[in-house]
């Protein structure tokens, strides 16, 4: 038997440990990924439905993030097609949002007094969601290691009370810590494994599908599918599936972007349907809970 | 006396904002005393990223007692009147008091409004100042943030010092209250720093790694990164923005020079230096006059290790978007940029316009013609219709993809790449040119005819379409296309009609703005435009020139002076000149309508006889006719001929016969023949000035 001894500066793997323990220890739920394909970490669940409203709301996890037309067939040492992004999320933002982020550097490995941490304006904005917030990306050493925002809006509502998001770009931080310049020799787990053992061949199947092999048209049918399923649970009053169903015609989307088979005219009528499916559903989710939170908080409205 | 710090602490505020912070607060701050009667001395304001601050030297302990009184209804006058004053006042009936003016009795108010103490005003002035603040983007935050109507600001507000003299002004800010703790940097100080006032603030936070005032920082890094540079044995290429920029990220500036691999200086070296600027706020360095392999980087931090790691990360960043932007120079190359521009049919450029190679086609065409006509002399035809093919061929390109305001610039790189001749390439690279207020003119005759046939091509659609710029809003940067003609074209002396129209309007409102710079009035351009028919921007303009050189003289404003008089009489008489009146009736004459200019004469001659009157002219108003009668042609051949100065001096002649006209001659006679005649003869003398401009519009 072992204790657990967390080394971030050899394992990608004792790095989100690490994160874990300390946002757990400052009150966090641990959630675990959102179990379907989605390409930030913002549209968990948790975070994006959790944002509205007025209840307190506290929550870490690790997303997987796929956005296929970043894919390099695992030739290029910094751009993935899927990674990892941790998101932790506080509702309403502690007024010592920013230290406990910094503590969490140090917690990792970073010492702010031998690396430059800087907040440098980034004000952060997601169409799709009728979200945006103000904020920063953080730089490490000139290099963008966490997005952080303060959500203002969240699927067209006012966020009452504001909460504060934090995303660290898992890998691109770990490559950091551990000093390599390729991801696919990141140490995995510190005992030998890289994350190249384990990803590697996953970005080159995954990006000759993404580009080259998808079948167009079962996209197509999907990406319809998704949007009268999403429908269909909206007229059922059942915003959390509509969600679903929304992230769902969003990554179907994007697959066909990477595809190629969808013209610039044609986009942003694409987008503006998953926009509305997005919006629906936050909508939806509003309408369900505004009377509970408004007599549970009295001050609150929609 | 004492002085004022006031220190509002901030989670990092955008670098780019700071410097309007700083005016706003000032202003507020100025405000809010003026209001309250508080005199003060000297303001200085500071920025960093974490903190706003302001000092204001010797404000008095107290605001001056004063008294105000007003003046009200006399003695005797109706209660409602009364009442309404008192109200008005804030006071009763009581407090009135009655007194003699010009010997009547009158009421007045007198209200003594007693000093204050200067902390108390400035208790109540520091949240107004905060809540009244215009950020240009501003957020709500934390529990408080549970209602929309919470504090909103530019970050998380985070702490206020208030201290006048050594005192606390207390104040609260939504649960923020003032006190004498502030904090040091971020990472070299721990705990709070207690402020004693305004003269150890700036030391105090100097000890804890805050150097608060901007323009130190500015000089630091200015100073420190050539220094950077020069041990190196290289020169820092200088960068106002990026010192200004790295200013406002950094409250304890240390400039470090790194290295990245000589091999990305293949790389165009615009792609480098933006790379480096935009997304990393680095400067570059040149050796020889050529780019060099190093960068300056502003770390916020005194390093243990002198930087070292620093300078490393940020290497390993650059070198990430080097190798990228290599990738992306490698690729383009590969395809011609007439390749490239096959691309160009899947770019939508406006719903209703169709897609950018239908806009290359049109602007093809147009800058093939601009050369045929001989507006645009020197060029060649083919040239000029190659390189407008070839210029939105970059569009495409991955490297423009990613860096977008590298548009042109990356065609004529690739231009010359290919082999394409030196005119074409520079047509393709300078054809956006100008962009703004500064940027140079292209004087190319192949660059002049592609940038002219662009900017052109997209006022005439976007106003075609009905998507004109209204109000702040300007989606497709018609403006900028309108001022840009308006330089190529005044700058080149092309001649050419411009517009019709709404168009030739819009062009007319971007002269004015243009030639405001340089010292033209813009009523003077009115004056030319309203005429009419006018989309001759170079003779436009020499007139406008001729006419602000006449205004300028004592003639042009004695003539002026009459012109106004001329027309406030007209005016005043409701006269319309027996043109107009017939024009009404559809009986006009029939040789009016004639455009023929050899009948010019004849239709002048056949209106003269009209105006011949019935009576014996007074000498004045005889002289008048008769400068009329000489000024008039000469005036319209001096127009014809585009000899504007002529033209004034036609006008010029006119002066002393009107003043002399207006000194002995009553024009609103008794006798309405006389009346008649003599009002006919000041409108003749109007249209005569209108010849020239349209006085009416002209200032002063």
């Amino acid at each position: 038997m072992k204790t657990p001894e967390r080394d971030p500066k050899t394992s990608f793997q004792d790095m989100i440990l690490t994160l874990h323990d300390y946002w757990s220890a400052n009150g966090c739920l641990i959630l675990q990924p959102y179990d379907m394909r989605m390409g930030a970490g913002t549209f968990h669940t948790a975070t994006t439905l959790r944002a509205l409203g007025p209840e307190p709301w506290n929550a870490a996890f690790v997303q997987p993030c796929r956005r296929p037309t970043d894919g390099r067939y695992g030739e290029n040492p910094n751009r993935l097609q899927h990674y990892y992004q941790y998101q932790v999320i506080l509702k309403p933002s502690p007024a010592n949002l920013q230290e406990l982020y910094l503590e969490s550097l140090r917690a990792i490995g970073i010492d702010p007094l031998k690396h430059d941490i800087r907040f440098v304006e980034d004000d952060w904005e997601s169409p799709t969601l009728g979200a945006w917030g103000l904020g920063w990306e953080v730089w490490c050493d000139g290099m963008e290691v966490t997005q952080f925002t303060y959500f203002q809006q969240m699927g067209g509502y006012d966020c009452k009370p504001v909460a504060g998001e934090l995303t660290y770009g898992l890998e691109r931080l770990a490559m950091y810590i551990q000093g390599v310049d390729n991801v696919y020799d990141l140490g995995f787990d510190g005992r030998g494994t890289t994350y190249g053992d384990v990803f590697l061949d996953n970005e080159r199947q995954m990006s000759t599908w993404n580009f080259e092999v998808a079948d167009t048209d079962a996209l197509f049918d999907l990406f319809r599918k998704a949007v009268a399923e999403c429908r269909n649970c909206l007229d059922a009053k059942l915003p959390i599936p509509a969600y679903e169903q929304a992230i769902e015609a969003s990554h179907i989307f994007n697959l066909l972007q990477a595809r190629g088979v969808i013209s610039v005219q044609e986009r942003a009528s694409y987008m503006a349907q998953v926009r509305d499916l997005a919006r629906g559903s936050c909508e939806a989710h509003m309408e369900k809970n505004a009377d509970r939170w408004a007599e549970a908080y009295p001050e609150w409205s929609a | 006396m004492s002085d004022f710090l006031l220190e509002l602490r901030c989670e990092e505020i955008p670098a780019r904002m700071q410097a309007g912070a700083r005016r706003d607060l000032e202003r507020l701050f100025r405000a809010e005393m003026d209001g309250a009667g508080v005199s003060h001395g000297a303001v200085t304001v500071w920025s960093t990223p974490r903190r706003l601050a302001l000092i204001a030297r010797d404000l008095p302990v107290e605001t001056q007692a004063v008294s105000e009184e007003a003046k009200g209804p006399p003695e005797g006058a109706p209660d409602a009147a009364i009442d309404g004053f008192c109200r008005k006042n804030g006071v009763s009936r009581d407090d009135l008091e009655l007194r003699e003016v010009k010997g009547r009795k009158t009421w007045f108010a007198v209200r003594d409004i007693p000093g204050r103490a200067v902390a108390d005003v400035l208790a109540e002035a520091i949240p107004a100042i905060i809540r009244a603040f215009p950020w240009p983007k501003s957020m709500r935050w934390g529990a408080a943030s549970l209602s929309t109507e919470s504090l909103r600001c530019v970050r998380p507000l985070s702490g206020i010092v208030a201290i006048l003299g050594e005192d606390l002004v207390p104040c609260d800010v939504e649960g923020i209250a003032s006190g004498f703790a502030t904090k040091g940097h971020r990472f070299h100080h721990d705990g709070p720093i207690t402020i004693g006032g305004a003269d150890d603030y700036a030391g105090k936070l100097r000890a804890c790694h805050v150097i608060v005032d901007h323009e130190e920082r500015e000089a630091i890094i200015r100073q420190r990164a050539q220094q950077a540079a020069s041990d190196a044995g290289l020169t820092l290429v200088e960068d106002e923005g990026l010192v200004v920029e790295n200013a406002g990220l950094t409250e304890w500036p240390v400039p470090l020079l790194g290295r990245f691999d000589a091999e990305f200086l293949a790389v165009p070296p615009e792609v480098i230096q933006l790379t480096a600027r935009t997304n990393q706020k680095y400067f570059v360095c040149e050796e020889g006059g050529t780019l060099a392999n190093a960068f300056v980087c502003t770390a916020n931090i005194e390093a243990a290790d002198n930087g070292a790691a620093i300078t490393d990360g940020n290497r390993k960043v650059l070198a990430a978007r080097l190798s990228d932007a290599r990738f992306f120079w490698d690729q383009d190359r590969k395809k011609t940029l007439a390749e490239h521009a096959e691309g160009l049919g899947r770019i939508t450029f406006h719903e209703k316009l169709g897609t950018v190679a239908d806009k290359v086609e049109r602007v093809a065409t147009l800058a093939r013609w601009l050369v045929t006509e001989g507006i645009v002399k020197d060029a060649d035809p083919d040239e000029a219709e190659q390189a407008a093919r070839l210029a939105k061929a970059d569009l495409v390109t991955e490297m423009v993809g990613e860096f977008p305001e590298l548009q042109g610039l990356m065609g004529g790189y690739y231009a010359r790449a290919e082999g394409l001749n030196d005119r074409v390439a520079d047509a393709i690279r300078d054809h956006y040119k100008p962009a703004g207020q500064g940027d140079e003119v292209p004087t190319a005759p192949v660059t002049v005819a592609v940038a002219l046939a662009d900017k052109l091509d997209n006022l005439r659609s976007f106003f075609e379409i009905d998507e004109k710029p209204t109000g702040s809003k300007d989606p497709f940067a018609l403006r900028r296309a309108a001022l840009g003609v308006v330089r190529i074209v005044t700058e080149n002396g092309l001649r050419l009609g411009i517009a019709s129209g709404e168009l030739l309007d819009f062009f007319a409102d971007r002269l004015k703005v243009q030639q405001r710079e340089a010292g033209v009035r813009h009523d003077l351009i009115d004056a030319v435009f309203s005429l009419g028919n006018e989309d001759d921007l170079v003779r436009l303009l020499s007139r406008v020139n001729a006419l602000q050189t006449y205004m300028g003289s004592e003639d042009g404003q004695n003539l002026l002076a009459a012109y106004k008089r001329a027309a406030n009489i007209l005016k005043k008489e409701g006269f319309e000149a027996p043109e107009n009146r017939t024009a009404r009736t559809g009986e006009e004459d029939p040789l009016a309508l004639v455009d023929d200019p050899d009948l010019g004469p004849i239709v002048a001659e056949r209106a003269r006889e009209k105006q011949e009157p019935s009576y014996e002219r007074e000498p004045a108003e005889q002289a008048l006719a008769d400068a009329l009668d000489t000024a008039e042609p000469k005036a319209e051949t001096a127009i014809a001929h585009e000899d504007f100065e002529s033209a004034m001096d036609a006008l010029a002649s006119l002066r002393a016969p009107i003043d002399a006209f207006f000194d002995s001659v009553t024009v609103n006679d008794d006798d309405p023949a006389k009346r008649q005649a003599r009002l006919t003869l000041l409108d003749r003398f109007r249209a005569a000035v209108h010849k020239v401009a349209d006085f009416s519009r002209i200032e002063g």
